[in-house]
């Protein structure tokens, strides 16, 4: 810190809360503490995927078709061979995709909410701080986003980046056309959050002493500013993550997402439900459980954690 | 002295919290009777708005009358819940409410606000109603009031809001009427016309007020008896001149002395060391102990009496040649 | 109250405008159209008359100004995929989309605003606990699951309902409807409530916490210490200020659930407009997700500004130069 006197800052209200309300919330509620540790779950047994899975199931050598459709915990007629969770047509072990899936699907998930994240901040910081003209111009853009549902201008940016890829890398691509799309559809809140608490901030006492004492505003909004929004910013990127879930899942689903040589949950879904009527059900069954369970425990966290920093609301 | 309109009997209220069980208001009593106007002083959280609002059944739960006894009339209302509670609130006892600019429903003609309480409380036809709503808007100095009754609270100003909350809380003619800080959002040029009103109202129809403040100026002007509060706990209770000019507990004369009153000439205010307690840690024996310049050992061990009107709650109640 | 409607009315042409920016550039920048609609094997003769027929060879903004004209006459151009113009494939296929959308939409408008009401003023009943526990499932609940459980309940085991198509429909002057027949409302019961359960959750968790809000305003306080009965007090006071900011909501919920209906639509193999815009970008048809761009953007923009008409009869704040007020 300069060693210039000023004003004492007003300790963040992330750093007083982690101190000691948001933990003891936390230790009361059963419900958070249940839903953080089945993501922690999740979560570890995604990254950790090529340790607990039996099997590759994209490596083409592990496969064997005669292995096509075995019932949960049941002998494979042909081979003999048991899976806890059953394969699927190509004889694909059910419990591995999903492992793998999963890794997709967080992975699009956390990438696209990042994404979404440090764009929203930057460009509300900007119109907050800088306001003027290109303040105006972010908000506007961001009101008429906003007019439109999420899922709807993810589909249309993965619409359009998709006719803009090269018909040979389109799926090479997928992934990260679908983290772009994602992103670039729910960085308005983040914008908005930011922007407001920056208005507000930027006429407090402590900000003014350090323009005055020739800090650059780039400086400012990081070291002063941003502190100050980290609390409402971490519930929505929390709740944002459910969202960004379902949303990848869910365009995977309808087959604009990830590509079936990298299928995450919302594509072993979309397979699944060919099997429906056929009577295959686990192939369809597990996948959409871990999904729901991902999506459902993450927006419960989401939950508890605006109730936990933001009582009023309650 | 005929009977009081309301009688409140070491009336105590807790809320139970994680910290433990909290009493905003701790053994109160006192009367009201018709025609009058009781003051009732005190800092903010002194417990002076909880005893309003157990008065009229309007704690917010957990907060709960846990001892004590309220008698409005003659009758025990203390233990009356739901639907014959909600009889009383409007009809026996009114409320005024602090800020006007929020006490009226903005998407409600004030006019539908004013019948549809009436039409509640009184046995009355619904054109009888809209006729007493701009004899009751007149009542209270709202000009042009025909026309005005139907108007939205927010084409009126602070002042004239605050007499339609007025003429709200009198429309079904209740005997008790609670007015919580009923002039701290006004401008003061506006504060003075109020309290007039509302004493005149009360005066003709001889309601009982329970004025609650923490302006010694409005207590001055206004009321005809003061009680004064600190935490939780009736400090002194007496006719106005009385406390005002010859306080006799420590704190309503520290109270008194850092008031700046037109009346007194003092060139610097005098300031009581210290803050009010909070009310998880009230100290044993007299609460206002740790700053009071008189306290002695048994202030700091022996529970106060609990005092009647014109006593102080104070084992040294200060004489006139004590005062400084 | 005349400069605010024209007000409103301007900034919904302005976000046309640029929505139509948008999808022109789209058809303009994404992919070749001259690639598109030419085959492999094409002159230089081929691609300049196409390309002057197409008017790609004037400048930009005449370019946008064509296209807007176009759109507004309802001119898309051709579909790459079916080589159907686009503006008569979307006819076809609007009817299916509305009548879906407007069967959700009372759903979840109706029962939303119910539950949410019951959940606030019953804040800590048994029930309305279990009902918010309930709409947290719901919420995160993605739509196609919905829609693939309901089909396995009720269409895979107990065979009661279709689980995809429209049934048989019923033609009233190009405008098809499946509200006539029985086979066409029974095709209609699942993908409506697969459709309208993710709003109708949405607007019940906001109905809930606007009202609590409310409840808690003064106000209210004083219309309790007035002693008005808990309907009154319910229902007059509070639900009324509660509508107001949730109108706005609702407004945009509408134009999701034309937009969600896309998901629903593919579920259900119910042939509507999602589901044609869903092929088209599965198939690059620019041409089609272009004009659902603007057909969506007329509705959404529609609503909007029939939503800020509407404030004008809720809240009389609003029409603050109605009569004398301060």
């Amino acid at each position: 810190m300069s060693d210039v006197p000023i004003p004492v800052k007003p300790k963040s209200r992330l750093r007083i809360a982690l101190d000691s309300d948001l933990y003891y919330t936390f230790r009361r509620s059963p419900v958070a503490m249940v839903s953080a540790a089945v993501v922690l779950l999740l979560v570890l047994s995604a990254v950790f995927a090529p340790l607990i899975a039996p099997t590759n199931p994209f490596n083409p050598a592990s496969l064997n078709l005669m292995n096509g459709f075995t019932a949960p915990m049941t002998p494979n007629a042909f081979t003999g061979e048991t899976f806890l969770l059953g394969t699927d047509d190509q004889g694909r072990d059910v419990f591995s995709t999903i492992l793998y899936g999963m890794r997709i699907s967080l992975f699009v998930g956390v990438a696209a909410v990042f994404f979404a994240m440090v764009l929203g901040i930057t460009l509300g910081l900007i119109s907050g701080y800088v306001g003027g003209w290109t303040g105006t111009i972010i908000m506007r853009t961001a009101d008429v986003q906003l007019t439109f549902p999420s899922i709807l201008v993810a589909m249309l940016i993965f619409g359009i980046a998709k006719g803009v890829t090269p018909v040979e890398y389109r799926d090479q691509m997928a992934i990260w056309v679908l983290i772009l799309a994602i992103g670039l559809s729910d960085w308005v809140q983040f914008a908005r959050v930011v922007r407001g608490a920056t208005l507000v901030e930027k006429n407090k006492e402590y900000v003014q002493a350090a323009r005055l004492i020739g800090r650059t505003p780039g400086a400012i909004m990081l070291r002063h500013i941003l502190p100050n929004v980290l609390s409402p910013v971490l519930v929505i990127a929390t709740i944002s993550l459910a969202l960004a879930i379902i949303a990848e899942a869910t365009l995977s689903f309808l087959g604009v997402g990830a590509p079936p040589t990298q299928p995450s949950l919302g594509t072993l879904i979309r397979i699944g439900q060919g099997f429906l009527f056929s009577g295959e059900w686990w192939i369809l069954l597990f996948p959409a459980v871990t999904l729901l369970a991902l999506a459902l425990s993450v927006n419960l966290l989401g939950d508890w954690l605006r109730d936990a920093l933001n009582p009023r609301l309650r | 002295m005929a009977d009081p309109v309301l009688s409140i009997r070491d009336l105590s209220v807790e809320i139970p919290t994680r910290h433990g069980i909290v009493r905003p208001v701790d053994g109160v009593s006192y009367d009201i009777a018709a025609g009058e106007i009781l003051g009732v002083v005190g800092e903010s959280g002194a417990g002076k708005s909880m005893a309003g609002n157990a008065v009229i059944g309007l704690l917010n739960p957990p907060a709960h009358i846990s001892k004590g006894e309220i008698w409005l009339n003659g009758k025990r209302i203390d233990h009356l819940t739901g639907d014959a509670m909600r009889r009383l609130r409007g009809k026996e006892i009114g409320m005024v409410f602090q800020d006007p600019l929020t006490s009226l429903n903005p998407l409600l003609r004030i006019g539908d606000q004013l019948t549809e309480t009436m039409l509640t409380h009184l046995p009355i036809s619904r054109s009888e109603a809209e006729k007493r709503a701009v004899a009751a808007l007149e009542e209270v100095g709202i000009p042009g009031a025909a026309e005005r009754v139907n108007s939205y609270p927010h084409e009126f100003s602070g002042g004239m809001r605050q007499r339609v909350v007025i003429a709200l809380a009198l429309c079904a003619e209740p005997s008790l009427i609670i007015a919580d800080e009923p002039t701290t959002a006004l401008d003061v040029s506006v504060q003075a016309q109020i309290i007039a009103l509302l004493r005149r109202l009360c005066r003709d129809r001889g309601t009982a007020v329970m004025l609650i403040t923490h302006d010694m100026g409005v207590i001055a002007e206004a009321t005809d008896r003061v009680a004064v509060m600190y935490a939780g706990r009736l400090a002194e209770l007496g006719p106005v001149r009385d406390v005002l000019t010859h306080p006799q507990h420590p704190y309503t004369h520290g109270l008194m002395a850092s008031t700046p009153l037109a009346s007194q000439g003092k060139s610097r205010l005098h300031q009581i060391p210290g803050a009010m307690p909070r009310l998880d840690a009230v100290p044993d024996g007299c609460a206002f102990n740790p700053r009071c310049p008189h306290a002695t050992d048994k202030c700091r061990q022996a529970p106060v009496p609990r005092v009647s009107n014109g006593q102080a709650a104070c084992w040294y109640p200060l004489v006139e040649e004590k005062v400084i | 109250m005349l400069a605010y409607i024209i007000q409103r009315v301007g900034q919904s042409a302005l976000v046309l405008l640029i929505v139509g920016l948008v999808a022109f550039s789209m058809f303009r920048f994404v992919g070749d159209p001259i690639d598109n609609m030419l085959g492999q094997e094409r002159t230089a003769e081929d691609i300049d008359r196409l390309r002057a027929q197409l008017g790609l060879d004037q400048p930009f903004v005449v370019q946008y100004y064509k296209f807007l004209e176009g759109a507004v006459q309802g001119n898309f151009g051709v579909s790459y995929r079916q080589g159907r113009p686009v503006a008569e494939i979307l006819l076809e296929r609007a009817p299916a989309t509305l009548e879906l959308a407007m069967v959700s939409g009372v759903l979840a408008i109706l029962f939303g605003i119910a539950l949410g009401v019951f959940t606030a003023i019953r804040r800590d009943g048994l029930l309305a606990n279990v009902i918010m526990s309930g709409s947290l499932i719901g919420v995160s609940l993605p739509t196609f699951l919905i829609g693939i459980l309901l089909i396995y309940l009720f269409s895979v085991e107990l065979g009661w309902l279709p689980s995809f198509g429209r049934g048989e429909t019923v033609d009233l002057g190009g405008w098809s409807t499946g509200f006539l027949t029985e086979s066409g409302l029974k095709a209609l019961i699942l993908p409506s409530i697969t459709l309208g359960l993710y709003q109708m959750t949405l607007i019940m968790r906001l109905v809930r916490s606007e009202m609590l809000e409310v409840l808690r305003q003064d106000y209210i306080r004083f219309a309790r210490a007035r002693g008005l009965r808990d309907r009154a007090v319910n229902f007059r006071h509070a639900l009324k200020n509660t509508m107001v900011p949730v109108i706005t909501v609702i407004g945009l919920q509408l134009g999701a659930i034309i937009a969600f209906a896309i998901i629903t639509e593919t579920v259900f193999q119910w042939p509507g407009v999602g589901l044609l815009f869903i092929n088209a970008i599965q198939f690059v048809d620019i041409p089609v997700m272009a004009a659902y761009l603007m057909l969506i953007s007329v509705m959404f923009v529609g609503i909007n500004l029939l939503v800020d008409i509407l404030y004008f009869f809720i809240d009389p704040r609003l029409r603050a130069d109605r009569s004398g007020g301060h």
